[in-house]
């Protein structure tokens, strides 16, 4: 297998500059349309922009779920969700109604409420990320990062043994997560500049 | 914290980025040619901006597509967000930004015409990257009307109600650009930023009137701004992003370093 990062395309989000990320750190990436082209490449990646639901409803009818389960779950394969494509880990989402996620990681996707109302929402900009876990995409960066973010939704979950980081706006909030193989962000490294491609070169280190 | 953005936008015109004073009318050779849309942004990439806005000020055919190719080769090099603006008229043209490369698209005179756009939009690819730049002028005493086309047509709407529906539609950010500032370097207009900001429970971007570095402060100090977009004084060097920055970090705004 030649192809260092596969990008999934099921139509919600910047692909593009995923791809551009992991291209200017000399990996070699191929857009994958088809569950069926899993198979070809060493490492995933989950992007998205978009809302919830449409971003679920969009992998089950492209028929993704299986195939990512067979070869992340089960198979072990190196995954990386940014942003809508960590929050899709959870089990469950509340944007523009009620929604099943891919329940790979326990939890809950919630509008973020902030304690002080003036802190405003969307969380859009730059924000200090404290690294709890150093590891996994963290390996030898600070433990305090600034990435950018643009959401108004956070992941929630029980289990705070995933949790690689935290940020916070209005309420502390899950800024990263890993279990095992599967790695996420709900910043966008790949818009982070020297941080952010920092984080994609880990993750291109990361072996099955 | 979340650090206060400073945000230089490149109008683009027939693949150049062009500045005028005023909304100057690209029509009536009213604009100067500022350079290469990329090289720019690759410069201000380097000195630290937080954002890159582009716009599309022909907003023509044409000139949308000329756009897609600008932001494919901006974001194939400047690992920064990236929004996009001018002439999207449909979900289908946001998509298309989207994929080439934008994280937000800008949204004026078509949601003024179908505001349905700003909540198709953002039930399609979330609040978040649904900007609503409001184009407004102050035609009386604490009142704004908004304007389209490049400060040409006003509209019945007053600039805070209009404000106040994109966010109810779903708009995640406003910018709000202030045509009698605009390109007049006397500072922002922050009466009206003041005003929207404690209206909506969205980010505001304060655009129009950046001539000097107090300017930027008094946005965020008084205008309550959640970030400060200028043009002029990037592209003709008057300031550079850093400056702004430093110029911030003293005052005691928090900037990302």
């Amino acid at each position: 297998m030649a192809i260092d990062i596969g990008i999934i395309d099921y139509g919600m989000g910047n692909l593009r500059s995923v791809a551009n990320g992991f291209e200017s750190l000399g990996g070699k990436t191929l857009i994958l349309t088809s569950p069926a082209q899993l198979s070809e490449v060493e490492r995933v990646v989950l992007p998205g922009v978009g809302a919830f639901g449409d971003g679920m409803k969009n992998l089950s009818e492209r028929g993704w779920v299986e195939k990512l389960e067979e070869q992340v779950v089960q198979g072990g394969k190196p995954f990386l969700g940014l942003c809508l494509g960590m929050q899709l880990l959870a089990t469950t989402g509340t944007e523009y109604g009620h929604h099943q996620g891919l329940n790979w990681i326990p939890g809950k996707v919630d509008r973020i409420v902030p304690r002080d109302p003036s802190i405003r929402i969307p969380h859009i900009g730059w924000n200090d990320v404290d690294v709890v876990r150093p590891e996994g995409l963290f390996a030898g960066q600070p433990k305090l990062m600034t990435f950018y973010f643009v959401h108004s939704y956070a992941f929630q979950t029980d289990s705070s043994d995933v949790v690689t980081s935290y940020c916070d706006h209005g309420m502390k909030f899950v800024a990263s997560v890993q279990y095992g193989n599967i790695h996420a962000t709900q910043f966008h490294p790949e818009k982070s500049q020297k941080h952010g491609l920092a984080l994609l070169k880990n993750f291109l280190a990361i072996k099955a | 914290m979340l650090a206060k953005r400073v945000i230089p936008c490149l109008d683009v015109h027939a693949g150049q980025v062009t500045r005028g004073l005023q909304f100057g009318r690209a029509e009536a050779s009213g604009l100067r040619n500022v350079g290469d849309p990329v090289e720019l942004a690759l410069r201000y990439n380097e000195q630290g901006a937080d954002e890159m806005v582009f716009f599309d000020i022909t907003a023509s055919a044409e000139g949308r597509k000329s756009m897609v190719d600008v932001i494919e080769r901006a974001a194939d090099q400047c690992f920064m967000p990236l929004t996009v603006g001018g002439g999207l008229r449909t979900v289908d043209d946001i998509r298309t930004m989207l994929r080439a490369g934008a994280d937000k698209v800008s949204l004026n005179s078509s949601a003024l015409a179908t505001p349905d756009l700003i909540r198709a939009g953002a039930e399609a690819f979330g609040s978040q990257c649904i900007v609503v730049s409001i184009d407004a002028k102050r035609t009386a005493p604490n009142h704004w009307t908004v304007f389209t086309h490049g400060g040409r047509k006003a509209t019945d709407w007053e600039a805070r109600d209009w404000a106040q529906k994109a966010v109810e539609l779903g708009a995640g950010e406003i910018v709000l650009n202030s045509i009698d500032s605009d390109g007049m370097k006397g500072g922002y207009d922050n009466d009206i930023n003041r005003a929207i900001s404690e209206l909506v429970s969205v980010p505001l971007v304060a655009s129009g009137g950046a001539g000097k570095l107090e300017h930027f402060a008094e946005a965020v100090e008084i205008g309550h701004a959640d970030a400060v977009l200028a043009a002029s004084v990037f592209h003709f060097g008057t300031f550079t992003i850093s400056q702004v920055k430093d110029y911030l970090s003293e005052r005691g705004i928090c900037v990302r370093r």
